[in-house]
């Protein structure tokens, strides 16, 4: 009879989770499983409500990432009642969303997964937090990381009424307009996350990139998967968050499929197990072939490195330079490794902050007509969006009066699951063996999970590590690494 | 003096509330200095065995938010009150049932049925479902048995404080921390937020005519919206009248209606009949007392989802509590 090594649950990650790693008579990994304890049924009781609710009703998926499902629902609704948002509408949605990746971005980049990567992957468990990330930059940087996470979720509270749960998407464009007030501090705010955006690429070079040891586990074997990857284009094949449409490469970089969010049944099931409450998509034209890699391998990735494996480049000019960087590094396109989406994050941080100061520079934000109304009747609308983990969509079929009668959603890291749960198995395989395991060696486990930050069917999110942080940063350094070490 | 030890635990819930707690930037300095943190799953590794080891009310307070719906979360807030002195429910979830609490339209099977077998994108021919308890041919794995009904948290244990919001605001927080860390407590049971309702404190109530008559229903995202003036006036259905105030006109800052995050007022029994008498009493149509039942019949057809809108955040709290299901 063989071991069973449980983590659960699993910490830094945003949702409720626990691994399952079954070890064999021998000691070595038989088997590992990533569980999903949890579901609270959206796409049941969005059944019977109001179709214009919906982007009130579906952020409450995820409080992280509460921006995504509400501009993703709005677009979807645009879908169902046939109508186009102004342009300045358009871009006010975008100006949020931009706002949004990058807050969230930098969230997973120094409170999450970064950790790994910038205090060390063998460190004790007691420095693998934001604490060690401290120490590591300075508490001057490290207050900067706050400051501009504020004043970017800022942007999201003045247009959205508030930043968890925002309110202002509507069929047709949004509720608030742009004062030009606002869109002075927004400029400013867009400035400093560029600079931020540098100086993050700056420390990942530094830390990351300047340390053997540690490029040599991003391109190692056991963190690395051939699969497919997704993420949305715009017209030119460059990456885009908001719009565009749904590209597909395959393990070898080839367009494999290129379709529109409202085609996205023609190319996307999912599969069950009994074994977790999450299910499994894969690309219906492949097909499922369980829990592996490869060409004929219905398993796709999405979420940054996917994006950026997906597109041909980035639409503006910081974040191509990156992009281009990191392939040369990596070695060419598309890149495999499972860490380098802690880099490909990194590329798109500066991407959102670029595309952030385009948007606020942009006089257009001023206008006021921000509204079309609706004139069509109801039937069913997709809306698509590229959520910080990945692509999501949101499909309503309705009554003619608006009335939801069947929702369905593909929910970003839920793309990701069937790729998460073999990067686990495979980085339990090299690291275990003969019965050895030691926290170092759980830590590398859990990394391979970690790169993809991610949000457990949305189930329920979580900032594991952020609230210590502000508070040492602030005001009383030494008293508050205690009030830590304390607790951690 | 040793300080009081506070605990954060979540249950069927966004984690928008511990983005709330983050959210309060440079202020959880005070608190984190004030209080021992024993624990927070979401942020600090500590586990249920150490919450197991301590006496019975050792904990000071414990904070809890999100329903209740699974075995495993009613185990841990069970576990949480018999170790705490204090339990404030956390958020509209946990105090009123939140917008999971919709669920409650539907059971187990429902949700199951829809997510597992009938989505448009599940490939699920030999109908696979989840189980509490699954043999692969490593061993046996696990998984906590999903509830039928979502229950808030004082439907399954004695809860001291509500803390409304969804998610509850930053100065809300302060204010119940510090009231609590003072010994500053109002009776047992109050909802740590304003007395008056949202109408009562929002910033558009001046525009409100002396008598309030509307003579049809609109629709927000079918209708032009003047940004200053109330929405009821509009003949947009806006729940401000009936939801406790506090909450800073969130939503009506970004020029939308209230949907009641917060709760009732404490006057107010349940909020959705609250909420449809009070519409009802507007309506002020020209010859209505001569109107035929056709006619009435088409009037109540003009609010769709009366149900879904008027207990969008609350059905698990009010009078209705569920759907009667036939299994």
């Amino acid at each position: 009879m063989g071991n069973k090594i449980t983590i659960d649950p699993i910490t830094r990650l945003e949702g409720h989770g626990k691994i399952e790693i079954f070890l064999d008579d021998d000691g070595n990994v038989a088997n590992a499983y990533l569980q999903i304890p949890e579901l609270r049924g959206f796409e049941k009781f969005s059944e019977g409500r109001r179709a214009e609710e919906m982007p009130r009703i579906t952020p409450k998926i995820c409080g992280v990432c509460p921006t995504t499902h509400h501009m993703c629902s709005a677009k979807a609704l645009d879908d169902l009642y046939g109508v186009e948002p102004p342009p300045a509408a358009k871009k006010i949605r975008e100006l949020i969303y931009s706002a949004f990746m990058f807050e969230d971005h930098t969230l997973h980049f120094y409170f999450l997964g970064g950790p790994d990567f910038v205090v060390g992957p063998m460190a004790p468990a007691a420095d693998r937090n934001i604490l060690g990330v401290i120490q590591k930059v300075g508490l001057e940087a490290a207050s900067e990381v706050i400051a501009i996470r504020r004043k970017t979720r800022d942007i999201i509270t003045k247009l959205g009424g508030r930043v968890i749960h925002p309110v202002c998407g509507l069929p047709g464009g949004v509720s608030k307009g742009v004062t030009p007030e606002d869109r002075e501090e927004f400029i400013q705010t867009a400035r400093e996350a560029v600079e931020f955006a540098k100086f993050s690429m700056q420390l990942f070079n530094d830390i990351v990139l300047g340390n053997k040891e540690y490029v040599d586990v991003i391109v190692g074997d056991i963190y690395k998967h051939s699969t497919y990857y997704m993420g949305l284009v715009d017209e030119n094949n460059k990456t885009n968050f908001y719009d565009g449409m749904v590209r597909v490469v395959d393990p070898e970089g080839n367009e494999f499929a290129k379709f529109k969010g409202q085609d996205y049944l023609d190319h996307i099931d999912e599969h069950v197990e009994e074994w977790s409450y999450i299910k499994f998509p894969y690309l219906k034209n492949v097909g499922w072939k369980g829990f592996v890699d490869g060409m004929d391998s219905g398993v796709y990735r999405v979420a940054p490195l996917a994006r950026l494996n997906a597109a041909d480049g980035m639409a503006t000019p910081l974040a191509q330079a990156e992009y281009e960087r990191m392939y040369e590094i990596l070695g060419g396109k598309p890149a495999h490794n499972t860490l380098a989406f802690h880099w490909a994050r990194l590329v798109e941080q500066m991407y959102a902050a670029e595309r952030l100061l385009e948007l606020a520079e942009d006089e257009e934000i001023l206008c006021d007509h921000i509204r079309n109304i609706p004139t069509g009747t109801p039937t069913e609308g997709i809306g698509v969006i590229e959520a910080p983990r990945g692509t999501l969509y949101h499909h309503y079929k309705t009554d003619e009066k608006g009335v939801i009668q069947k929702a369905n959603l593909i929910v970003a890291t839920v793309n990701n699951s069937p790729a998460i749960c073999m990067s686990v198995k495979k980085a339990a395989q090299g690291l275990i063996k003969n019965g050895e395991v030691n926290d170092g060696l759980l830590n590398m486990v859990e990394m391979a999970f970690r790169a993809y930050d991610p949000c457990m069917a949305c189930a329920t999110h979580s900032l594991p590590g952020e609230t210590p942080l502000i508070v040492t940063i602030k005001d009383n350094k030494g008293d508050v690494v205690k009030v830590l070490q304390q607790n951690g | 003096m040793s300080k009081p030890k506070v605990a954060f635990y979540w249950c069927a819930s966004c984690g928008g509330c511990e983005e709330a707690v983050v959210d309060l930037a440079e202020d959880i300095l005070k608190v984190v200095e004030a209080v021992e943190i024993v624990l927070w799953p979401v942020a600090l590794d500590f586990k249920r065995k150490d919450v197991e080891a301590m006496a019975d009310g050792e904990i000071a307070v414990s904070f809890i938010n999100g329903a209740v719906r699974t075995e495993e979360q009613l185990e841990m807030v069970e576990l949480l009150r018999r170790k705490s002195q204090m339990v404030v429910a956390f958020g509209s979830c946990a105090h009123i049932g939140g917008i999971p609490g919709l669920a409650n339209f539907s059971n187990r099977k429902g949700v199951f049925e829809r997510v597992y077998h009938t989505s448009e994108s599940t490939s699920n021919p030999s109908g696979v479902v989840p189980k509490t308890r699954v043999t692969v041919p490593e061993g046996e794995l696990t998984l906590p048995e999903f509830f039928d009904t979502v229950n808030t948290l004082d439907q399954v244990i004695d809860v001291d404080y509500y803390l409304p919001g969804c998610a509850p605001p930053a100065d809300l927080i302060m204010d119940a921390v510090t009231a609590i860390l003072e010994g500053n407590l109002p009776p047992k049971g109050t909802v740590l937020a304003s007395k008056k309702s949202l109408c009562d404190e929002c910033d558009r109530n001046d525009s409100k005519p002396e008598k309030l008559q509307i003579s049809e229903l609109k629709r927000v995202h079918l209708t032009e919206v003047d940004p200053e003036k109330c929405f009821l006036a509009q003949g947009i259905i806006c729940l401000g009248m009936v939801t406790r105030g506090g909450c800073g006109q969130r939503c009506v800052n970004a020029n939308m209606p209230c949907r009641g995050c917060f709760g009732p007022t404490d006057e107010v029994k349940d909020f959705g009949l609250k909420a449809m008498s009070s519409i009802a009493s507007i309506f002020n149509i020209e010859g209505e007392k001569d109107m035929s039942e056709e006619e009435t019949q088409k009037l109540i057809d003009s609010i769709v989802d009366p149900a879904g809108l008027f207990y969008m955040y609350n059905l698990p709290s009010s009078i209705l509590r569920r759907r009667k299901m036939e299994d």
